[in-house]
């Protein structure tokens, strides 16, 4: 008899140990570069530690380090579940892993150096870049593969999502990255101007749309109903959400850009279309939360699945928030000031870190032949820490994005400024230690994580046997 | 946009608009025994226990889509975005922009009126004006001279008497409008590593202070008054034709250790000052410089 099928978590284990690792890293360089604005000094006069290249390693490491890892592992897990299959290409899944591992490495090296193309979200430099694209594809390549290969007639819904994520993002980081070298380690972008700026946001808000977004609700469409234990609230939804959502958010890009020399009718596109993007965006959430319709009171006892919906929260504020700040007369208020911060964080801790983190502790014990964590406890107390941490980070930043934005515009009846800059910065100040305090919060519960994590895979009855595929219901 | 740029904007955004509009009708409308009364699942299941069920769209989330889809399309029509029309309403950001410099340029004449024909000795003394100006200086001027004007290093301290472009009325108000731009030559190759300390040494002591090298500063008075004396005078006291400082009194812009002269006369320095004249208008510049007069007038410098 031919030995049954199983399941390749070798792969899912590396990405989703790592996740763990860069989310501790990349949020100790926010927890860092947070205390600067604070306290200037902090850099110590190392150029190497200076805000300006901390920032972008902090964005770097969360975004692509910790959320790339964590949808790495996510998907890898989701699509052979789903597929009733091996993962196709076991050994360039492999090279995934240690390939992402080895760029991730690479920024965390050449960003301090203030080696940097100097675009936003997309600061590494051309070798890397061509390094990000091999190992995309070959991404892809395992994903979509093993998609075909799969042993179920219908491709569930957290694929689309996967599928969507993955072939998109190939095509923005490449357009994205179209530069010419000078050197080893400096180029230049091939798009002048405002084309540049228009390509450069073109590929950041779709960065937010298609990896922190259309990923993260591939994780959510199989791990919500998973933990509930209930059915997908509705699957019509699903097929509106995620048509309407991949279209739409292409056009959103332009909103980054309001008030600028970009064209008017670009500013206008990007406008209209950010606010047709609040009902496609919730549509996720819906389908999210609706699905507990029925197993209300599993919120009471089960820590994960408070992970789970309050990300959808999240998810939901943000997604309203973000149209709202894309119109102009809101936007003219907004922009340049800490409200940017505060909607970026509400989005990727709130929902991005946050449904991660559920998703992580869902799945950890079952990589390790187990059906729970190593304590409950400690995933209650992680998820109030994390929880209060988000709200601290996201009102102060509110609080003090609107005030900025009302003291910047402020004229006195003889049309001079009310107040100098450097006033409007005395007082966010205040702000500053509150937005410490949360992010030290959120950063501390990610040591909570690491020990919870640790107990489970070192218990003794911890086993990376090779599960078995089971056969299909259909 | 060309021809055919303006057809694809217009198109595609009309084709996204069209399929999201489709999509939803489509799927909300749905023969009423396509739905049954109590959730049911869609047939499939995947890894053991996962399955669908069918809801039909919330309503009031398809009334926000449609309400946005329509709103999408009453600002096309008003505003410009589709393609190369420009909107019913004839808005565009220029135009925004040129409207409120015109309300905000209207307040500046009301309220600046009364200043009209003084001089910028007497505005600087007025003290409705100097209130105006040190709100101008505290948002124009201070990221560079300081809010209190005392400047910084390669900033000029503008309470001081000397200021190497003058500041006489008009050279304050010509300083504010056209900005400057200073220039003083690298000296190490024409004078050599020792002369380059003699003249520090030379320049060190023309403020009354004593040389740390005597003997250097002597050999350095020769090579001051051959090479440095053509912009900053024979005695030392600059040239405000040419903005070049003022050498024997106490201030220096760059700071007056042997080592900072050494390497101002080594190295040179290049300096500029921003033209504000464009960006605030005539009135707010006189009323400006009233200020900056007002922080050293002329009794106080003699």
């Amino acid at each position: 008899m031919q030995p049954a099928e199983t399941y390749n978590d070798t792969v899912v284990r590396q990405f989703a140990l790592m996740t763990i690792v860069w989310g501790i890293v990349g949020m100790l360089v926010g927890v860092i570069i947070a205390s600067q604005l604070l306290f200037p000094a902090l850099n110590f006069d190392i150029a190497w530690l200076s805000y300006g290249r901390l920032r972008p390693l902090h964005t770097n490491a969360v975004i692509f380090a910790f959320g790339g890892s964590a949808l790495f592992a996510t998907s890898y897990y989701i699509v052979q579940r789903t597929c009733h299959t091996r993962l196709f290409a076991g050994k360039l899944a492999s090279f995934t892993f240690w390939g992402w591992q080895a760029i991730i490495v690479a920024a965390a090296i050449t960003l301090p150096l203030g080696i940097t193309s100097g675009k936003e979200y997309a600061e590494l430099e051309w070798p890397i870049d061509l390094a990000i694209a091999v190992v995309w594809v070959a991404y892809a390549i395992v994903f979509l593969g093993t998609l075909v290969q799969r042993k179920v007639k219908h491709i569930y819904v957290a694929n689309w999502f996967f599928a969507a994520f993955i072939i998109t993002v190939a095509v923005l980081h490449i357009v994205n990255s179209a530069e010419i070298p000078v050197s080893l380690w400096k180029s230049y972008s091939v798009y002048p101007g405002v084309v540049d700026a228009m390509v450069q946001w073109w590929y950041g808000h779709n960065a937010v749309g298609f990896f922190l977004t259309a990923g993260f609700l591939g994780i959510m469409y199989y791990f919500v109903p998973k933990q509930a234990g209930r059915p997908v609230y509705s699957y019509r939804l699903s097929v509106v959400h995620f048509w309407a959502l991949i279209s739409v958010y292409m056009w959103a890009g332009p909103h980054h850009l309001i008030y600028t020399t970009l064209p008017d009718w670009a500013q206008s596109l990007g406008m209209i279309f950010s606010l047709i993007l609040i009902a496609p965006s919730w549509g996720g959430m819906i389908n999210g939360i609706m699905t507990l319709s029925g197993a209300w009171h599993k919120l009471r006892t089960d820590p994960i699945l408070k992970f789970l919906i309050v990300s959808l929260s999240f998810y939901g504020m943000s997604t309203f928030e973000g149209p709202m700040m894309s119109i102009k007369t809101v936007n003219a208020l907004s922009h340049y000031t800490d409200w940017t911060i505060g909607h970026v964080h509400s989005g990727a801790l709130g929902w991005v870190a946050m449904v991660s983190i559920g998703a992580l502790y869902a799945l950890v014990p079952r990589l390790y032949g187990q059906t729970e964590m190593y304590s409950k406890r400690l995933i209650d107390i992680h998820f109030w820490t994390m929880t209060i941490g988000v709200v601290l980070y996201v009102a102060s930043m509110w609080i003090s994005g609107v005030m900025q934005g009302l003291m910047w515009r402020a004229t006195n009846a003889d049309g001079t400024l009310t107040y100098t800059f450097v006033e409007a910065l005395k007082q966010t100040y205040p702000f500053y230690a509150v937005r410490l305090l949360g992010g030290l919060l959120v950063f501390g519960g990610m040591f909570i994580m690491a020990y919870n994590v640790w107990k489970t895979i070192t218990a003794d009855k911890a086993s990376t046997a090779e599960q078995p595929v089971p056969a299909p219901a259909h | 946009m060309s021809g055919f740029w303006n057809l694809w904007v217009m198109g595609l955004v009309t084709a996204n608009l069209v399929f999201v509009g489709w999509l939803l009708y489509a799927t909300s409308t749905g023969k009423k025994d396509d739905q049954p009364a109590g959730p049911e699942t869609t047939g499939h299941t995947w890894d053991g226990d996962l399955k669908e069920y069918n809801n039909p769209l919330p309503r009031w989330w398809l009334n926000v889509f449609y309400a946005s889809i329509a709103f999408a399309i009453v600002y096309l029509v008003m505003f410009p975005g589709f393609g190369n029309f420009k909107g019913l309403l004839g808005w565009s950001s220029v135009g925004q922009w040129q409207h409120q410099k015109a309300d905000a340029d209207a307040i500046v004449a009301r309220e600046f009126a009364k200043f009209d024909g003084k001089s910028i000795a007497e505005l600087s003394t007025d003290p409705g004006a100097l209130r105006i100006a040190k709100n101008l200086f505290a948002a124009n001027c201070s990221a560079c001279h300081g809010s209190d004007a005392h400047g910084g290093k390669g900033f000029p301290n503008l309470t001081n008497p000397n200021l190497s472009w003058g500041r006489s009325q008009d050279a304050i108000v010509a300083t504010i409008s056209g900005g400057r731009q200073g220039v003083m030559p690298a000296w190490q190759d024409a004078l050599g590593a020792d002369g380059v300390v003699q003249v520090a040494n030379y320049v060190y002591a023309l403020s009354g202070r004593t040389a740390p090298d005597p003997q250097a500063a002597a050999a350095g008075a020769g090579k001051f008054a051959a090479v440095c004396a053509a912009c900053h005078g024979a005695d030392g006291k600059g040239n405000p034709l040419l903005g070049a400082p003022n050498l024997a009194d106490e201030y220096w812009i760059y700071g007056s250790s042997l080592q900072t002269i050494e390497e101002t006369v080594s190295h040179g320095r290049q300096n500029q000052m921003p033209a504000w004249g464009d960006l605030l208008g005539e009135q707010r510049v006189k009323l400006l410089a009233g200020y900056i007069y007002s922080l050293a007038p002329p009794s106080a410098a003699n």
